[in-house]
């Protein structure tokens, strides 16, 4: 991510504005098709905020495919939780918003013949399936290639959506073989 | 009170020698050949020297500890499945002469909890099972004392061979035949660690826990359960990298019970090592407790065996 979130939940300089509105930024990720800007950007007027300014990044692809689109507006703060909720609500993929990435990371294990079962499907599936940015990836491979390998994969999930991905990756991994040691959620473990 | 106790394992063998420190009387014990009665009190020194020397524990017959005049029956032959017999019917047995019934058996619990909590509402007698999940550990009991309604979770380690082969393959950078062989040299692991390894042990306990928290519903079949057999030392390593380790984790929820080896913060709570449990008790308002010891052995299980023998009203 880049330095978006700057103009983020905290006053910086002249955000603030008598009427208590101040400035955020909302990084979305788009699906490449006609009409989904205005779609996204719907929600936010539909709560009373006022637009800024709108950088669509279209050279620039997101992992999973898709464009980011960075939108800066204002409104007043106790609205800006409903404005994340409506883009939520009408299937816009938030990103960032304001300070907060609106994002996890887990870190899962897998075990079992990697290689040989073409590990980059298997991540490309993972990114497919369980809607997952690999973030990182470290692999062992003792016995080497045809053997019994794991490997740690670091994920980029959209927020709330963790049991979902993990459910996907369990299957990806029944599907092909392979163990899936998953981290454990919940509690403070 | 009045203990009978059948099986004459580490288990029952312990909860006879303990009993009386713990102000009750042995009137029966019993294993699957023989049985000593004796409605005075029978002597356990001598029974259980002959258990040791190779015989059964007395020259009576099993089937007459039933006749005998006792207030709990302790059941602590081995766990079966499937049915989980013949302790369910020891159990029945018990209840429908209105007599308690401990359980350190975890078959009837984890197999046929609503069959044995029907029999139960039948009887004036009623039953406990603390020492079914996690040993020494009072984790039941927390359970009860927070009132099961407002736990919503627990989760927790509770086999100490899986975790024992799991910590060591960790810190020494072994594969699982490795340290399985020498956790089988030391006694922590059974000739057969299948049931150990494989999550069955640690699935009955978490099926037993669920069906506290829901008030029945779940049998091992239900159970999502996945092994440690598969984990090479491999994985422990790049799970170290990131400051994790690998722990064969149980979930027990009203929604369904899961086993499997899953990623634990390094120092966590629930990354105990050795032979060690932990259960993570998860309420709805007061956050998580944590209760960790001796989840298994012959003295420590009995201690819970006594412990509900002390929690058990009045006949």
């Amino acid at each position: 991510m880049d330095n978006a979130a700057d103009a983020g939940d905290e006053p910086d300089g002249d955000a603030e504005t008598d009427g208590g509105v101040r400035a955020y930024t909302v990084r979305l990720e788009l699906v490449d098709e006609p009409g989904e800007l205005l779609r996204a950007l719907k929600p936010i007027s539909d709560n009373g905020g006022n637009l800024l300014s709108i950088h669509h990044e279209r050279g620039n692809i997101t992992p999973r495919g898709h464009i980011p689109v960075e939108v800066d507006m204002e409104c007043p703060p106790d609205r800006f939780d409903d404005i994340v909720e409506g883009l939520r609500d009408a299937g816009v993929n938030v990103i960032q918003a304001g300070a907060e990435r609106y994002g996890e990371e887990i870190s899962v294990v897998l075990v079992g013949h990697l290689v040989a079962n073409d590990l980059s499907e298997t991540l490309s599936r993972i990114e497919d399936e369980a809607s997952a940015v690999v973030l990182d990836l470290s692999l062992t491979a003792p016995e080497g290639t045809e053997g019994v390998a794991s490997a740690r994969i670091r994920l980029a999930i959209d927020s709330g959506r963790t049991t979902e991905a993990l459910e996907s990756i369990r299957a990806i991994g029944s599907a092909k073989d392979l163990t899936v040691v998953e981290p454990l959620l919940g509690g403070d473990a | 009170m009045r203990l009978a106790i059948l099986g004459a394992g580490d288990v029952g063998r312990s909860v006879a020698d303990l009993a009386g420190e713990y102000g009750h009387e042995v009137v029966a014990i019993a294993d699957s050949t023989g049985a000593a009665i004796d409605p005075d009190g029978i002597d356990v020194e001598r029974a259980l020297e002959r258990k040791v020397g190779g015989d059964a524990v007395g020259t009576g017959d099993p089937e007459a500890v039933f006749e005998t005049d006792y207030d709990a029956l302790v059941e602590a032959t081995p766990t079966t499945l499937g049915d989980a017999e013949p302790g369910f019917t020891h159990a029945k047995r018990a209840l429908e002469a209105d007599r308690h019934v401990v359980l350190a058996n975890k078959g009837p619990v984890a197999e046929r909890y609503e069959d044995l909590r029907a029999i139960e509402a039948e009887s004036a007698g009623s039953i406990r099972f603390e020492a079914t999940v996690g040993g020494a550990i009072p984790v039941l009991s927390t359970i009860e004392d927070s009132t099961p309604q407002a736990v919503t979770a627990v989760r927790g380690v509770l086999n100490g061979t899986a975790n024992f082969i799991l910590t060591r393959m960790a810190a020494e950078g072994l594969d699982y035949e490795h340290v399985l062989a020498e956790a089988q040299d030391l006694g922590v692991a059974e000739a057969d660690p299948t049931f150990d390894v494989d999550g069955t042990d640690a699935a009955l306990k978490f099926v037993i826990l669920a069906n506290v928290l829901a008030d029945g519903g779940f049998a091992l079949d239900d159970a999502d359960v996945t092994g440690i057999q598969d984990v090479p030392g491999s994985a422990l390593d790049l799970a170290a990298e990131d400051g994790r380790t690998i722990r064969l984790i149980g979930e027990a929820t009203r929604d369904g019970v899961r086993v499997g080896p899953r990623l634990v913060p390094e120092n966590g709570a629930l990354a105990v090592t050795g032979t060690r449990n932990i259960v993570q008790i998860e309420t709805k308002h007061a956050g998580s407790l944590h209760n960790s010891g001796r989840g298994a052995g012959g003295p420590e299980t009995a201690t819970a065996v006594l412990s509900d023998v002390g929690r058990l009203p009045e006949r």
